[in-house]
């Protein structure tokens, strides 16, 4: 976001045209100036009011940050207990130029997971961010996961990879993370860590 | 919209500062990863909530350098102020970010850390303070700044009266690409501040013949010559003026106000068949636009001198109708803004999916006419009032969203509740059984070790007879008993063939004793692999069912504690939205309203100049027929 800060110089503004037009049509000085007078006292007004307002504005954005936290734990706690919890991530690997349209995951077999990407996304992935792409429950034992990937390659060339994974659920979360390597070849782009 | 604003932004303000640095480090962490990713689309509420959830935790960790978090945690209070400052939450963005530079950090993060924290100081206006802070690490980090970096710090510099600074600063950001613009203007306003016009105004020359296909760096191109232009027909010298002003591009954001101000400069000149060239164009564009407005009035008014009082009266009622129905827009405009409607549609989610949303409001039905609001819309106050309102629409959907969220909790606790109430009681009562059961056998393993652990330093072969030579040996001391008295030589007999099968047990009992102590061994090896199972079965039933009773009791109190805080933030947030929108409508509103009265003012300028053209126009007609 550009940072407009308040410049209160004594440059001329570009709204001094006002100026000039008193030496060539003194009628509409009078109107202008008289514009531009209510303009000034008119931009001090709100800024004192909404001086107060931000600060109370981040102040409940602070609360609700909390009550954010709060509900975020109680819902893990109540919907994904640690002991059976499982969380799969996606990241980006790689400079190659290799674009994501969806992920698919099956876990023991059954469709856990599906998400087509947006434009955003894939921005945020490529900035290193990591996506969450499943949260589910699952009893501590050894389980499989199917992930398969589509997408197009640089060449605009339809490209799929399916891999599988083996794990085993302990009592502790369990946090898989897959690595979509962009330049990586086809059979070798998809890779999980534990 | 961010390019709109920032082009708008241009025209009121005289410096230009570039847009803030975006990159993100790759996260190692994946609960921080995520936070990026939301961060990276512009959820700053998530990233922060995500990243605060782990904070907290990972702080109330018995041991938090097992955590994986432990290596990141500075990278991730980092990354909370830094989203903070992106969600508009200075406060707690700077506390966060001095809290990194207060900290036990290296000396890099101390630095990015402090460049964020002056970047917050001059969101907030206050470039002392942003001084300050860079001041602070100046001696350590001297001449590694990058170029946004420097760039920010001669806008402090420049903000804080120490042009000669900003100079040096914006001289060194000279032919940097991406940074041209941005320097050289900066750089021109930095010198004239400094007294030295001559090169002031000689940079900002060169800033208006920069060469660029970038969009920011043409819009200052054009900034730069309006104001050389604006500055020299201002002085006086309007003939010079010229050559600025055609420099700017007829379709930019800054054209209506080149096109209005080379009429001016050939107007100064006395040049009013030349005024009529740019004015003529300008007046053909969107009426709402206050150089287009002025136009109206200056195109009838060259014609006027040009004696040419008949189109000048045509031009000055075409005005006139023009000012009338854009009064009528205004007075819509504020009716729907009194009315509440303005808020209405800055809020509606679809209105926002394209990037000239503001300008598409008016589109809406009975919306305010939001060309007139452009320049409101590109001063801070406003964006940040707007922002914040936003904000508060975002929040007052996610509080709505929770409460249903809670009722759903809680409908699940209960749900749990019935089910497990009456399940586990007969799951509870054959546990306990089963419990007692193990532990006598526990207890029994227990003593068999000892028993064995004794026999390796005081053998005692008895302890590891056979059932069956136990038995024997009963039935031998039975039959010993049974013949001890009998005198005859059967029993003689039976008592000499007693004492050899005697005999022959004890040997066999004291023979094998070495054999018979390893087997003892490996039997009680073989039950401890299986008391380990039974342990493991044992474990994982007593956390399955404290994980049965941990799903649905103890929540009452945090449910009723949450939703009470929903409830506040709830009420809170309707009087902070109220008064937010207030403070919307009221610069919108006081917006309008000067522009209204300067339309009224221009609509009695041409009602006097129209009659007074139409009576010079007649006596014209009335001279020619004599």
């Amino acid at each position: 976001m550009p940072i407009f800060a308040l410049w209160n110089g004594s440059l001329e503004s570009d709204s001094n045209e006002f100026g000039t037009m008193k030496l060539l049509l003194e009628i509409l000085l009078s109107a202008a100036l008289g514009a531009l007078h209510c303009a000034a006292t008119a931009q001090q007004l709100p800024k004192e009011q909404t001086k107060g307002l931000d600060e109370q504005v981040q102040d409940i954005k602070s609360d609700v940050l909390a009550i954010s936290s709060e509900l975020q734990q109680l819902e893990e706690k109540l919907l994904y207990p640690s002991n059976t919890q499982l969380s799969v991530f996606l990241s980006l690997a790689g400079s190659g130029k290799l674009r994501l349209d969806s992920v698919r995951l099956k876990l023991d077999g059954k469709d856990a997971a599906h998400h087509i990407y947006t434009f955003k996304e894939l921005e945020a992935l490529q900035s290193g961010g990591v996506q969450r792409v499943l949260t589910s429950n699952v009893r501590t034992a050894e389980h499989s996961l199917e992930v398969a990937v589509l997408g197009k390659t640089g060449n605009d060339v339809p490209f799929q990879q399916v891999a599988t994974y083996k794990f085993k659920k302990s009592v502790q979360p369990k946090l898989l993370e897959i690595v979509v390597d962009r330049s990586a070849s086809s059979d070798k782009a998809i890779r999980f860590k534990e | 919209m961010r390019r709109l604003v920032f082009l708008v932004g241009l025209c009121f303000n005289p410096l230009v500062f570039a847009a803030e640095p975006q990159e993100r480090s790759r996260a190692k962490d994946l609960y921080l990863g995520e936070a990026y990713y939301q961060a990276a689309q512009g959820n700053y509420f998530d990233a922060i909530s995500r990243l605060d959830t782990e904070l907290w935790q990972f702080y109330r960790l018995d041991d938090p350098k097992l955590d994986q978090l432990h290596y990141r945690v500075n990278q991730a209070n980092f990354s909370v102020g830094d989203f903070e400052l992106s969600y508009r939450m200075h406060q707690r963005a700077g506390r966060a970010v001095k809290a990194v530079l207060e900290g036990n950090v290296d000396e890099a993060t101390r630095t990015e850390a402090a460049w964020r924290l002056a970047r917050i100081y001059m969101q907030k206006s206050d470039a002392t303070s942003a001084l300050a802070t860079i001041e602070n690490i100046m001696g350590r980090t001297s001449g590694n700044a990058g170029d946004e970096d420097s760039l920010l710090l001669g806008n402090i510099y420049l903000h804080t009266g120490k042009f000669t600074d900003a100079i040096t600063v914006f001289n060194g950001l000279k032919g940097k690409k991406g940074f041209d613009g941005y320097s050289t203007y900066n750089l021109g306003i930095a010198l004239l501040q400094n007294g030295q016009e001559s090169n002031g105004l000689a940079e900002i020359e060169k800033a208006g013949l920069l060469n660029s296909d970038d969009e920011a760096t043409l819009a200052i191109k054009d900034k730069a010559n309006l104001f050389l232009g604006s500055r020299l027909i201002s002085s006086g010298n309007a003939a010079q003026a010229k050559q600025y002003l055609d420099r700017i591009r007829l379709s930019g954001p800054f054209s209506n106000k080149a096109l209005l101000s080379s009429g001016w400069a050939d107007a100064a000149e006395g040049h009013f068949e030349r005024a009529l060239v740019p004015w003529s164009t300008l007046i053909k564009r969107n009426s709402t636009d206050k150089a287009v407005q002025e136009g109206q009035l200056g195109a009838p008014y060259a014609f006027s001198k040009l004696q040419l009082h008949g189109r000048a009266a045509q031009l000055y009622a075409v005005a006139l109708q023009s000012f009338g129905s854009e009064l009528g827009k205004l007075e819509a405009s504020l009716k729907s803004i009194r009315e509440g409607k303005f808020l209405e549609a800055l809020v509606r989610t679809e209105s926002k999916l394209d990037r000239e949303w503001v300008v598409r409001l008016r589109e809406l039905p009975d919306s305010a006419e939001t060309y007139y609001l452009l320049e409101l819309l590109a001063s801070n106050d406003f964006q940040e009032s707007l922002q914040n309102y936003f904000d508060l629409e975002e929040i007052r959907k996610r509080l709505a969203t929770w409460t249903e969220s809670l009722d759903s909790f809680a409908e699940i606790i209960e749900i749990r509740g019935r089910y497990y109430d009456e399940a586990l009681a007969p799951v509870d009562t054959r546990f306990a059984a089963l419990d007692s059961q193990m532990r006598l056998r526990m207890q029994q393993r227990q003593t068999l070790h000892e028993r064995l652990q004794k026999l390796l330093v005081a053998p005692r072969p008895d302890f590891l007879q056979t059932a069956a030579e136990r038995v024997l040996l009963e039935q031998l001391a039975r039959l010993s008993e049974q013949y001890g008295s009998d005198r005859s030589a059967a029993g003689a007999d039976a008592r000499r063939r007693i004492q050899r099968l005697r005999g022959a047990l004890h040997w066999n009992i004291h023979t094998s004793y070495d054999e018979r102590l390893t087997f003892a061994y490996k039997h009680i090896h073989d039950l401890d692999a299986d008391v380990v199972r039974l342990n493991a079965i044992h474990r994982s039933f007593v956390r399955t069912r404290q994980a049965a009773t941990q799903s649905y009791k103890g929540y009452e109190s945090q449910l009723r504690t949450l939703r009470l805080k929903i409830r506040d933030a709830g009420e809170k947030l309707s009087t902070l939205m109220a008064r937010q929108g207030s403070v919307l409508e009221a610069m919108a509103i006081r917006e309008l309203e000067q522009r209204r009265a300067r339309l009224e003012e221009y609509q009695i300028h041409a009602r006097f100049a129209l009659a007074d053209s139409y009576d010079r126009a007649n006596k014209q007609q009335d001279g020619a027929s004599k």
